[in-house]
Order: C-alpha cells, then structure tokens, then sequence
C-alpha cells in the first residue's frame, strides 16, 4: 500500500522585544539564573501583568507578513497547569481569541516544488522558566530567566507531506522574522521551537489518520529524522494491524528515537478561562496600517528584484535574498560602489564559495560593505587582476577586522604587471621551450594560444595584465 | 481628650495643629490593642517599632510645615492580603503564615507617601474567602461589640480593629461584599469603589474582576480621606480606571431631585427610605429580581478566578510546603492539602470543576452572560434612579452557632452585596439602626459607575440627619 504522511506545526517563536510580555525585565538570552526576573514575572503574590504594547505590535507584524487577517477584538486566556518552571501555575495565553487567523506562507522545497501553506492561526503567550536538574546531589533547581519572555504560537493547517516541506516552511519563517527584525529564530538557542502533529493515510484518502504530537524538536535536522522516525514507526504499526493512538511523544535527538510521553486519555485538562488582569485589546486599522507602511521588502520580491535590476540569476536572486545578511551586505556594497556586476561577481563567486568551502551562516558573515565596497573599487581596476583578487578576497573574508586591503596586495605582491617589455620576454621564452605546441599552432590548431596564455600567466606569478598577455602572445606567434 | 474616639479626619486635625502627636496617637491605638486583641483577635501582625520609627519622622515632617496629606500622622491598619515589604502577608493562611514580601502593594505605597503610620495587618477570612471571620488559619475574629457575636468577613480585623479602638481606620478588601459585611455588623461605615478605582497591584488575589480594596472607617468623610490617598490609575494594573473624580469635594449634597430605588424584597428599609424622603429624595419600592441569580452566579465566577489564582502556592517558591514527599506530584498535593483551610479547598474544588472540560459552558460562561444581565440590568436602574438602597446584610451580625447547621447561608447572605462587584458598581454600608439585641443594622447605597463621591455624600447627609 502507498502512503502519505500529512503534518501540521506549531511554532513557537520568541519576540525579540527588549523587555518582557509583562514586565521590564530583560529578554537578554543566559545570564546567572533568576537574574533577569522580578516580582511581576515571577508570579509573586498580588503582582499583575501588563501588556508590553511592543509585543503587540511585533506580534501584528508577523501575523500581517504571514498573511493573516488580525483580530480587531483581542483577549488573552490563563492555561492552567502545575510545573515548576511555571511560577504562577498558568500560562498567559490566547485560546479564544487569537490575535490572527486564516494566513498563508507560499514555501520553494529544494527540489523545487513551490506550494502554499495555511496558517491556522497565531497566538500570543509567554515562555515559562527552565529547570535545572542537578547530576550529583539529584536536585532540581528552578531558573526563571526565560518567564515572561513574549512568543507567538504559529499553528498551521495540516498541508505539510514531506519533512522537506517542513524545513522549506521553517526556513521562510525565520527569513521574514529576520527581515521584520522581530525575532532572531534561533533553535539552538530555543527562540523557534517546533511542536510536529503527524499523522498517515493511504494516498488518495480524504481522511485524516490518528495524528501524534511530537515535542522536543530543536534543529532542523532534528525534525528532518523525528519525521522519517515517526512516519515509518506509524507506517509499520498500520502494516502490523496496529491502531494508532493519539498521543504525545518526545524525539530523543540523541538516540535518534521517539516514545510516547501520555496519551490523549491523560491529557491534561487547562481549564482555559479569560484572563482577569488584563482588558480586552482592540487592534485598531490604524495600528494595522501602521505596521504595513511600515513593512520591509520580503526575500521573494527583493529575489525578484535581483534578477531584474542587477542580473542575478533567479537561483542567486533568491540564495543572496533569502538571508537579511546577505541581502544588506550586497544592496549596500551596490550602492557605495554603484557597480552591481562586479559586486554579484565576487558574492557569487567568492562568497558562496567560502561559506560552503569553511561552513559560514550568513549571520556569521563579518566582512562590512564598506570593505567590500573598497575591495570591488580596487579589484575593478587595473592594479590587481582576478586571480590575485581571489587570495585577497579570501584573506579579506575570513579575517576583516582592520583587514589592510592595500597592505596585503603589497606584502604579498599581487600588483598587476602591465609593463609591455616584461611581459613580452615571458612570452618569448615560453614560445622557445616548447617548439612541439608552436608547431601544433602552425599547422592551424589556434586553440593552442590558451595554453601559451596560461604558461605566460604562470611565468609572471600570476600578476600579468590577461589583456596585455593575450594581445602580445598572439602578437609573437604572428611573427613565426 | 480620647485620641481613640476622633475620626481620622480628626486626629489629623489636632495632630496638624499640635495639640497630639502622631507617636502620642500611635502609643493610644497599640495601649487599645494589647488591652483587647487577644479576645478580639483583629490582628495578625503588628509592628510597633516600625510605627514609632514612621510617627517620629512623620511628626519631624509635620513640625515643619511638610504636611503630605489630609491624614498625615493617622495611624492606619491594613489587612493581610495586601502587601507589605517586610511585614508578613499571611492572608489568613497556614500556606502564606511566613511570607515576607520584599515589594510594596501600590496602595502600601500610597499610604506611606501620604505618611499615614501602618501599624499593622489585620485578620481576615482565609484568602478573602468567606463572610464570617472565623476562617482564618490565625483564629477567629470576636466582634467588638458582642464577643459571642461573628465580626463578618472577609474583612474582619479592619471592621473589628476600627470598632474597638484598635484602629483609627483600615483598609479591607471586597470581592462579594467583604468590605461592606463586616463594617455592617460593626457598625462601622464600609465602602467599596467603583472597580478599578483603587489598583490592585499587590492585592493577592482571590477574585481577579472582582476584587477591589475599600475603607472601614467611622464616618464617610474619613472614606473620602483615604479614597483620595488610594485611589488613582495605576500602570502597573491594567484594570485601573483613568477617571478624574475629586475625593475633595465634601460639598453638601442636595437631595431634591435624587431618586432612590428599593427592590420591593426589602420593606425592612422603609425607615431608612422615609429619612432620605424627609430629606427631599424621592423614593420608589420596585421589582429588582435579577438579585437573586447574582449569588450564583458570583460564586461560579468567584471560584473559577480563585482556582487558578490560588494555584500557584504550590510549595515550590515560597510559603507553606509539605515535609515529607516522594514524587512532585505528591509534594503539591500535600503541602496544599495541608497548607489550605477547608472553606479555601472548597473554593478551589469548586472553581476547578466549573472551569473543566465539558463543564465550561454549563456554569463558567453561562455565569459570564448573568453577569453581563446584571450589569446591563443596573445600567437600565440607573437611567432612572441615582441610588438603590438595600439592607447590607440579611441580619445583623449572627453567632457561629446559628450558622452551624445552615452551611448555605454562609453563602446566600451575600445576596445584596455580591451584584454590586458583578456589576464593577460603587456601593457603601452605613449604620441606619439598631436591631432588638442592639447590634447595628447596615443600609448600602448601590450607586451607579464612578458614582463614589455623591454615594459617600449621600450616606454622610443621611448619618448627620440621624444624629
């Protein structure tokens, strides 16, 4: 039998707000524990909470970027439940009244497949703190840091069939929150988590097969396994005659397996209710309209864009666009040099290159437009030519803190050579030792003054102008 | 002269004028205090160096010329559920008996800016829960004026601190009409703002959209005193109100053209309604039955708010917490099981059922939409008429043996106070009488939104006509 795997996410994705949802403690990530906490988000007896209208409007953003109609009528909900990280026994959430629905994100997979994804909605909360749990004396200790750190929940309909789709869907995500600046979606750092509902079915069916929850996914290649893992895991037991038990289960990204945590007859019952301590939130059209004349340009139009205006390449387009740090090193280097072909030349060429080549992020990149913008200025002359700008540019990429451009070129004396005579006697030297290819070239084999070029540029270091060497190589051989 | 018969306004008065001093009045509150609370039982804490430290610097201040309010030097109790930085906040239970808070409740502040001396915390029903004052962990509370009689509650060290002289004036709370009740049965003059009028930050709460912190006081003027000290917007609660309305205004109330209401349920009124028709209101006995669904309907959404806000006294960070414990699950049960009064786990048994799965719409949003009813019904009283007078209580203050063996009026006696916090409204209880044991009746004017001011008036115009 042929199966598909349907899934939907819920992400979670903190806002990067300087302070919390519902307090002016720090969002900052680490510090020593219980530092970053107060009165407030620590649930301490009498405090309540205030709305950090910075939250809403980071919230608004996302929602409006991932297509969704927002909410005039907001409310926030309690989800109660007991855990120690959990310092006033519920959760600050939105239940009834999520602040967006009905959204699409429209995902590229890597082989190529573009297709639409529904959001279901999006929901404003706040994180809960963290335990720590002692190895040698078996205590468990509370860090309340991350309480009250704002997040929005992102649930998206169940449109996913593959783990590719999944990451391509990720990938967008994080791509728009950078560009908006409100989230830095980092799943090492727990800024994006993903919760993945799967479910099977036999290919063509319409219904929906008994879903699990997996919880715990915290890399993309994380998620890529737990789906493999628990697609087939499901696959086998329908196979088996099994029956498939709603649940909730833990990916072990370690072991590489999944269990079950609790099943839905033990799922916790949150006695959801409005939260008392804060009023209704009306989003006004104003605040919406705000927020979209206020909206960057996303990676699908700036991709578009790249192809149009400056020639890049679709694929390039869309590599350089797909990351905000690749995209403002690239428009701003564009700019200060106002010569877009040469800036595409070495970024393609050379910076591609060197991420895959030393395994580079984008938002690890240090070299400065203004860097760049000298480089390109000085590799765009005369004084050095392609080759020689190679060594420089890697010399320069990798290390660019106070990176002396024209010092290195000196030292390592990568300057062009253009003097006409120097070059001249390289060539006739390399004419003179090899009498067997100058034969080839007279007996009408004229492809062979690739090689003479090549010789002459190996001769000079490297550093002969290519112009000047192929007008004088073909200059020489016509005397013969 | 007896310090301990003036009104706050009062002692504020000959303090201003040097006539006493504020550690001199500080001193005669606490000789009243180690007389009589230890049969009375108004307090939990009391700090007395704190309050001799405060009344030399407050009189220091005074002497010279800085005078920071009307009550400046006016030593004031408070009741335990309202936060005290470095002064236990036990709210009445075994589960807080050591908490220290290290932040002020914003009304704390308030009071301490407006030098107003905090002598100490007064007992109270366990958690706000309760109209009888004798839930509390720390024993019940004797009412001053019959010691075989209940205080009320939840408030009953304010009331019961203020009536016998152990107090000049306090601050309660009132969530069904735990501000009103006790002041009621002790004759005293009780008085609950509208909502959000007084921040609740650092109010523990017991019932979120309910709750609102109020004077006991011995006449309406000492109300409007103190409301003027506490109330105001509070960023830090977002249910404050931003309303401009002036606690200063002690003009003489005219009562031609006031229109009063009494729910025809309540006849017993009809003495108190004649003095207010003597004094130019006029006055209508009608039909209000949508009192009568309020009590249920408060009790829903009362215990829901309470269940989830009482839940985070779990032993894990601060409080009471069980000694001995083998999972995580058992260290909540017990230290919750052993750190709650009965009538508190009632509660929150109570609240968590109608909150469940498959319960919620049949009581905690059916209630939602009563106390929309009852809003909407008090709007439409209001068009007519500016006041609703009702008795406060069902009865003067009763003795714990006539309600041993009737569990239901312990809840059903809340059936004049409890709409009043449903609606959000302004009401106040004030002495109109004495009933045959010579226990005092109260009366409530209900009045409608941001209405405190002309209710306080209005209670004080009739209390000066009586005398």
């Amino acid at each position: 039998m042929n199966y598909e795997t349907v899934i939907g996410l819920e992400v979670h994705v903190e806002l990067a707000t300087e302070s919390k949802i519902f307090c002016s403690c720090t969002t900052k990530f680490g510090g020593a524990p219980n530092t970053h906490c107060c009165p407030i988000c620590t649930g301490m007896p009498g405090t309540l909470p205030t709305l950090n209208r910075k939250v809403l409007d980071y919230a608004v953003t996302a929602g409006l970027a991932l297509n969704c109609e927002i909410q005039k009528n907001n409310r926030f909900d309690r989800k109660n439940y007991f855990y120690p990280d959990l310092p006033k026994a519920y959760q600050i959430s939105q239940l009834y009244m999520p602040f967006a629905r009905n959204g699409k994100v429209e995902i590229t997979t890597r082989s190529g497949v573009t297709k639409n994804i529904g959001i279901h909605e999006i929901h404003m909360e706040e994180d809960a703190g963290k335990l720590i749990h002692s190895e040698t004396d078996g205590i468990t200790l509370t860090d309340y840091n991350r309480c009250g750190v704002p997040l929005i929940e992102i649930v998206s309909e169940p449109d996913f069939r593959s783990a590719d789709e999944v990451i391509a869907y990720l990938e967008k995500i994080k791509s728009i929150f950078e560009y908006l600046g409100i989230s830095d979606c980092k799943m090492q750092e727990g800024s994006m988590r993903c919760d993945v509902n799967l479910s099977v079915r036999e290919v063509g069916s319409e219904t929906l097969g008994t879903r699990t929850e997996m919880k715990n996914l915290n890399s993309f290649r994380g998620i890529e396994r737990a789906i493999k893992f628990e697609a087939e895991r499901q696959i086998r037991a329908i196979e088996a005659g099994e029956k498939i038990v709603q649940e909730t289960r833990r990916w072990d990204d370690l072991k590489g397996v999944g269990y079950a945590m609790r099943t839905k007859e033990n799922a916790q019952d949150y006695r959801y209710f409005p939260e008392p301590d804060i009023p209704p939130i009306i989003i006004s059209d104003d605040t919406v309209n705000r927020i979209i004349t206020a909206m960057p340009e996303f990676a699908d139009t700036k991709a578009k864009r790249y192809n149009e205006q400056f020639g890049l390449s679709k694929g390039d387009a869309e590599l350089v666009a797909g990351s905000k740090h690749l995209a403002e090193l690239f428009e701003k280097t564009v700019e200060l040099t106002g010569n877009p072909k040469e800036v595409r030349y070495w970024l393609v060429g050379q910076i591609f290159y060197l991420m895959n080549e030393k395994g580079i992020a984008p938002e690890d990149i240090k070299l400065s437009p203004e860097m760049f913008a000298e480089f390109v200025n000085i590799a765009s002359s005369d004084r050095i030519n392609k080759q020689a700008g190679k060594i420089v540019f890697e010399a320069m990429f990798m290390s660019p803190e106070r990176f002396d451009i024209e010092g290195f070129i000196k030292e390592n004396g990568l300057e062009q050579v253009d003097d006409t005579e120097t070059i001249r006697s390289a060539v006739r030297e390399v004419i003179n030792n090899n009498p067997k290819t100058v034969q080839q070239y007279l007996s009408g084999q004229t492809k062979v003054v690739g090689f003479f070029v090549g010789q002459v540029m190996k001769a000079t270091g490297g550093k002969a102008k290519p112009d000047t060497v192929n007008k004088l190589v073909n200059e020489e051989l016509n005397k013969l | 002269m007896d310090i301990l018969k003036l009104t706050a306004l009062e002692l504020a008065h000959e303090i201003k004028i040097g006539k006493i001093t504020c550690v001199e009045a500080v001193k005669e509150v606490y000789k009243a205090y180690s007389e009589k609370d230890s049969s009375i039982n108004a307090y939990i804490s009391l700090d007395l160096d704190y309050a001799l430290k405060r009344a030399n610097e407050i009189q220091k201040r005074i002497d010279g010329g800085d005078i920071r309010s009307e009550l400046a030097g006016v030593p004031v109790a408070i009741k335990d559920n309202i936060c005290t930085k470095g002064l236990k906040t036990t709210c009445g239970s075994k589960m807080l008996g050591n908490f220290l808070p290290f932040y002020n409740a914003a009304v704390t502040e308030k009071l301490e800016q407006a030098d107003m001396i905090i002598l100490g915390k007064t007992n109270m029903d366990e958690f706000a829960m309760g109209a009888t004052g004798d839930t509390s962990f720390f024993g019940a509370v004797k009412n001053p004026l019959d010691h075989t009689r209940l205080s009320g509650g939840s408030s009953s060290g304010s009331a019961a601190a203020v009536a016998a002289n152990e107090a000049i004036i306090s601050l309660g709370s009132d969530t069904g009409g735990s501000v009103r009740q006790p002041a009621s049965y002790c004759g005293l003059f009780g008085f609950k703002p509208t909502y959000g009028l007084v921040s609740r930050y650092g109010l523990v709460a017991y019932a979120s959209s309910l709750d609102q912190i109020g004077p006991i006081a011995k006449d309406a003027n000492d109300c409007m005193a103190i409301m003027k000290i506490i109330s105001g917007n509070d960023p830090l609660d977002s249910t404050s109100l931003n309303a401009d309305i002036n606690f200063e205004d002690r003009e003489n109330i005219d009562f031609s053209g006031i229109k009063i209401a009494v729910p025809k349920q309540c006849a017993v009124m009809s003495s108190a309604a004649d003095k207010f028709k003597a004094m130019g209101a006029s006055v209508d006995y009608i039909e209000i039955p949508f009192f009568d669904y309020a009590v249920a309907a408060y009790y829903i959404i009362a215990t829901a708010e309470a269940s989830s806000n009482l839940s985070r006294f779990d032993g894990v960070k601060y409080g009471y917490k069980t000694d001995n414990y083998g999972s995580l699950a058992e260290m909540y049960r017990k230290t919750r099981s052993e750190g709650f009064g009965s009538e508190v786990k009632k509660r929150i048994l109570l609240g968590t059922f109608v909150l469940s799965s498959g319960y919620y719409d049949a009581y905690y949003k059916k209630a939602l939409k009563i106390k929309e009813l009852v809003k909407n019904n008090f709007s439409k009283l209001f068009e007519e008429y500016d006041f609703i007078l009702t008795p406060t209580t069902v009865s003067s203050a009763p003795k714990p043996e006539e309600l041993k063996n009737d569990s239901l009026r312990r809840y059903t006696d809340d059936v004049y106070t409890v709409p009043v916090n449903l609606a959000g409204l302004p009401a106040v209880s004030f002495p109109y009488g004495k009933d045959e044991n010579g226990m005092p009746l109260g009366a409530q004017l209900i009045g409608q939104r941001l209405s405190d001011v002309k209710l306080l008036k209005t209670a004080k115009a009739f209390t000066e006509v009586v005398r």
